[in-house]
């Protein structure tokens, strides 16, 4: 099922940021979402994941479909790596979190404390979170912050994976992920999808 | 929801999670009581439900400011809200975890404190019970309160004034039913307005907590 953007306003703080925002993001694609800090890129992620509400305008197919990754991983400092992937697996009615662990290698780091990590090992733990949420649309927010080249190669591998069992991805990132994925360059007040009519081509 | 409750409780006993500070506080202001009043046992045992009561009720007070600020801060709120259970499940099993860590330990500890402060044979029951009933209700107004005040830094002290009004009822006719009981009188009465304020507040307040964090995690 296509996530699908209609027409979209949103506001931060009660100050509207984006308006005039469509765009379509079908099952297998990932959309890259660029644009000038506080410009409402999170806003934007936000409103998806249904964290607040949007001023105008429509989505389609979001509910109960996104899984959301923030600028925080939303990790317990004093529960082991395993305990906080457990816990966000029965949350979302999952069990098996090694194929997570191992995605983002973290099974050497399984029984450490979460509060004992480095920044980009929390990081991975806050991203492998996604992989046992089993829902098809990723929205991840600057996902590459303290993750190193070894670690960003190991997310997109993630995300290709995901996008190749017919997932979808929205990501907010400054770097080259080396996706091949739809850029959307987000202006002021005026959000344009590049090439929308040629949606499907060269994918992966 | 069980995993929630599990992890709430697995933090709560763990190094820093705040478990037995409650209780501490019980203890220390009963303890000091005898010591602020004079030690005539007859007037100690006239004021024992009553202190129980607020020292019980304080002592709750304590952890409040914790229940949904340590989520909000590591941003696992924001992902709760996006995850399948609904807010309104996630704030009744956050109180419901609160009370198991807070609630419940006073409930046991009140009857060994009752001694310290010289309590009418009779009062021990009827004190456990009134405290059964009534602190799952401090819980759930303290989640309310905590789930208007998250986000706000310093907020503790807002909570604190925004939840007391809130929990005089329950403290009135809980200490009814407790000094009632412990001079031997009738304590129908206070003890079902006890209980049915507890169960209006379990039944109604999760909506209003699940509605206030909607807004404020805006």
């Amino acid at each position: 099922m296509t996530l699908t953007v209609t027409d979209l306003a949103i506001a931060r703080g009660g100050v509207p940021v984006l308006e005039g925002l469509s765009f379509a993001l079908p099952p297998g694609k990932a959309l890259i979402l660029r644009g000038p800090n506080g410009i409402g890129k999170t806003t934007l992620l936000r409103t998806l994941a249904g964290l607040q509400p949007p001023l105008s305008g429509r989505i389609e197919g979001a509910e109960d479909r996104i899984a959301y990754a923030a600028h925080s991983d939303g990790l317990k400092p004093t529960l082991t790596v395993t305990e906080n992937l457990t816990f966000w697996a029965s949350v979302f009615g999952t069990r098996d979190i090694q194929p997570a662990l191992e995605a983002f290698a973290l099974n050497e780091l399984a029984d450490r404390h979460a509060g004992n990590l480095s920044a980009g090992q929390k990081r991975r733990l806050g991203l492998a979170r996604m992989l046992v949420t089993s829902r098809p649309i990723w929205m991840l927010d600057e996902p590459t912050v303290s993750l190193d080249k070894t670690a960003v190669a190991m997310f997109a591998d993630a995300v290709r994976a995901h996008l190749g069992q017919g997932g979808s991805a929205l990501i907010a990132t400054h770097i080259d992920l080396g996706l091949d994925g739809e850029v959307l360059d987000v202006g002021p007040n005026k959000a344009r999808p590049k090439a929308l009519d040629d949606f499907d081509g060269g994918f992966l | 929801m069980i995993a929630l409750l599990l992890r709430d409780l697995k933090l709560a006993f763990r190094a820093g999670g705040g478990f037995g500070l409650g209780l501490a506080f019980f203890l220390i202001v009963t303890v000091l009581v005898p010591f602020s009043v004079g030690p005539q046992s007859s007037l100690l045992a006239t004021i024992a439900p009553g202190v129980l009561w607020l020292g019980a009720l304080l002592a709750c007070l304590l952890s409040l400011d914790r229940l949904l600020a340590l989520d909000w801060e590591d941003g696992s709120l924001d992902l709760l809200a996006t995850a399948p259970l609904p807010l309104e499940s996630v704030v009744t099993i956050k109180a419901l975890a609160h009370w198991i860590t807070t609630g419940l330990p006073l409930v046991l500890a009140a009857p060994v404190l009752g001694v310290l402060l010289n309590l009418p044979g009779p009062g021990f029951g009827w004190l456990v019970v009134s405290l059964l009933i009534g602190t799952p209700a401090l819980s759930v107004i303290g989640t309310f309160g905590a789930a208007l005040t998250v986000g706000l830094k310093r907020g503790g002290l807002l909570l604190s004034l925004l939840v007391l009004p809130l929990y005089v009822p329950t403290l009135i006719f809980g200490a009814e039913v407790a000094r009632r009981g412990a001079t031997g009188m009738e304590v129908q009465t206070s003890l079902l307005m006890l209980a049915g304020i507890t169960a209006a507040t379990v039944a109604l307040l999760p909506f209003a907590s699940a509605a206030v964090l909607r807004i404020n995690l805006r």
